[in-house]
């Protein structure tokens, strides 16, 4: 199996603040990976740091062949990287339908385009009922809705989700899980799955990485790590 | 009653001009959150660089274009070279780096052109007018309504349009979609230099061309600015009519000629005391 993005003794530091040292990670092409870890253990700072948003990267990052490492943001996200980042950035004061076309923004072939807001309603119902309104008006949830399928018309070949479930009710989540392993099955869209509710991660993902105070402690099959005693106790709560 | 109907048209002809510059001034305040002092002094350059070309001996819809397009780009060019090497500067480095820029302006262009005032020719014919407009009124009337009418069509239709309205509120999240922010940022900053450009080579035939021509000019165009909401595009553009009429009847019946530049200001700060987000303005509500 080939990795599609690869880690090598990545470190990142906001300022003066080491955040990751020497993190190791492969995300394999089809496949959905987590990344679990506490909170503060630098596991938002990993997706910026293969975005290069906001902080000082070292070490490599290759995608699909491509050591992107010190490119702009916009030139790795053309490359098919589409980040659902912590907070969902969503265009509040624009339409829902306008938030879809910001993120169809990079295409040129406006029939695909079209189809593709029709797929991803068909995702989200709720969007469509929902297109013509704020998108500042939302809930959460399908704030979050919003965000998935705005990142979805980049046509990615990777999605990089930072907790989609973050402040969401349960019920929400699972629907929103429900329909990330879908689209991953359906798209073959890759995925590289931040949460900290490791029990929901650990059933979507097939692999699974744990990062402890910015550094990769252990990795392995999502099975192989539900198993183990330590993380049982530590983040399954069982 | 022909008095008080003159008064009105000409105040909104020059509301025109006052909606132009507060469109110029909201443009970059969305994408920046600065106002441009220097917006009025990049409109009179532009203007003086339209009259130069005329009396070389061009023809005025050629040295109009020319005027603009070089609006178009000192703007961007001025986003390019200074501000954005500002961009993490605390609000009061970025407000003497806009003052500066007014001064510098200025001062060149009183180098350049001399301070004294000249006339300034209208391109419309004299035909035009009647008892109620001049015929440089209603021309400078249809001419900054056409373009806000582009500018609007602009940023609600086009996915250029879009991409800037987007990156204008969320730059981080627009450069995740793969929004190249810095590059609209530029051209944000050379349409204000167009919409300012038009907006003073306008204005000159009125108020005369002088180095301090824009002054009291860019004065009411804050006004209309705060008093549509500064950050609602077309409620700023509307603030300028309204503050055009104001502007006009006021001078006319209530304060008189000497006193009029006083308006804008009490527009100002009685729009600041009693609803700073402006008449139009929405107070951005969010869900989380």
């Amino acid at each position: 199996m080939t990795a599609l993005l690869e880690l090598r003794d990545v470190g990142a530091r906001y300022g003066a603040v080491d955040v990751l040292h020497g993190v190791d990670l492969d995300v394999v092409a089809g496949g959905v990976t987590a990344l679990l870890g506490a909170n503060g253990a630098g596991k938002t700072t990993l997706l910026r740091a293969v975005c290069n948003m906001r902080v000082r990267g070292s070490g490599s990052i290759v995608f699909d062949g491509q050591h992107v490492g010190k490119w702009p943001t916009e030139d790795i996200v053309r490359l098919g990287i589409a980040h659902v980042p912590d907070g969902r950035g969503t265009f509040v004061q624009l339409t829902v339908a306008e938030n879809l076309a910001v993120g169809a923004h990079t295409r040129r072939d406006k029939a695909g385009v079209a189809r593709d807001v029709e797929r991803v309603y068909g995702y989200f119902p709720r969007l469509k009922e929902r297109a013509g309104q704020q998108a500042g008006t939302l809930s959460g949830g399908e704030q979050q809705m919003l965000a998935i399928a705005r990142a979805l018309m980049l046509k990615p070949r990777l999605l990089l989700l930072d907790e989609p479930s973050f402040g969401l009710a349960p019920v929400v989540v699972r629907e929103i899980f429900r329909i990330l392993s879908r689209i991953n099955r359906d798209e073959g869209v890759s995925i590289l799955l931040v949460e900290q509710n490791a029990n929901l991660a650990l059933d979507v993902a097939d692999h699974a990485y744990l990062l402890e105070t910015g550094r990769m402690v252990m990795n392995g099959p999502a099975a192989t790590l539900r198993a183990d005693e330590s993380i049982r106790r530590s983040y399954l709560g069982y | 009653m022909v008095a008080f109907l003159h008064q009105l048209l000409s105040g909104l002809a020059n509301g025109g001009i006052y909606a132009s510059v507060a469109l110029a001034l909201v443009m970059i305040f969305q994408s920046t959150h600065h106002i441009n002092f220097a917006q009025g002094e990049q409109g009179m350059f532009s203007a003086y660089v339209a009259l130069t070309l005329i009396q070389a001996g061009l023809p005025y819809w050629a040295a109009f274009l020319a005027a603009v397009a070089f609006g178009f780009l000192s703007g961007a060019a001025i986003e390019r070279l200074v501000i954005r090497r500002f961009a993490h500067a605390p609000v009061l480095t970025v407000v003497v780096v806009f003052l500066g820029l007014l001064f510098i302006i200025n001062s060149l262009a009183g180098w350049l052109f001399t301070y004294n005032v000249q006339a300034f020719p209208s391109p419309f014919p004299p035909g035009l007018g009647n008892r109620y407009l001049s015929s440089h009124e209603i021309g400078m009337m249809a001419l900054t309504l056409a373009m806000l009418g582009l500018i609007y069509g602009f940023f609600r239709f086009t996915s250029v349009g879009l991409a800037m309205r987007a990156a204008a509120q969320n730059p981080e999240s627009s450069r995740l979609a793969g929004i190249r922010v810095n590059r609209l940022l530029t051209l944000g900053w050379g349409l204000a230099g167009v919409v300012g450009a038009v907006a003073a080579i306008m204005a000159a035939p009125i108020v005369y061309i002088e180095p301090n021509m824009m002054s009291g000019i860019l004065l009411y165009g804050f006004a209309a600015a705060l008093l549509g909401g500064i950050a609602n595009p077309w409620g700023a553009a509307a603030g300028g009519f309204i503050v055009g009429v104001v502007e006009n009847l006021a001078g006319a019946y209530v304060v008189g000629t000497e006193l009029k530049l006083s308006v804008a200001l009490v527009i100002i700060i009685v729009v600041l005391i009693l609803r700073p987000a402006g008449l139009f303005g929405r107070a951005v509500t969010s869900r989380v």
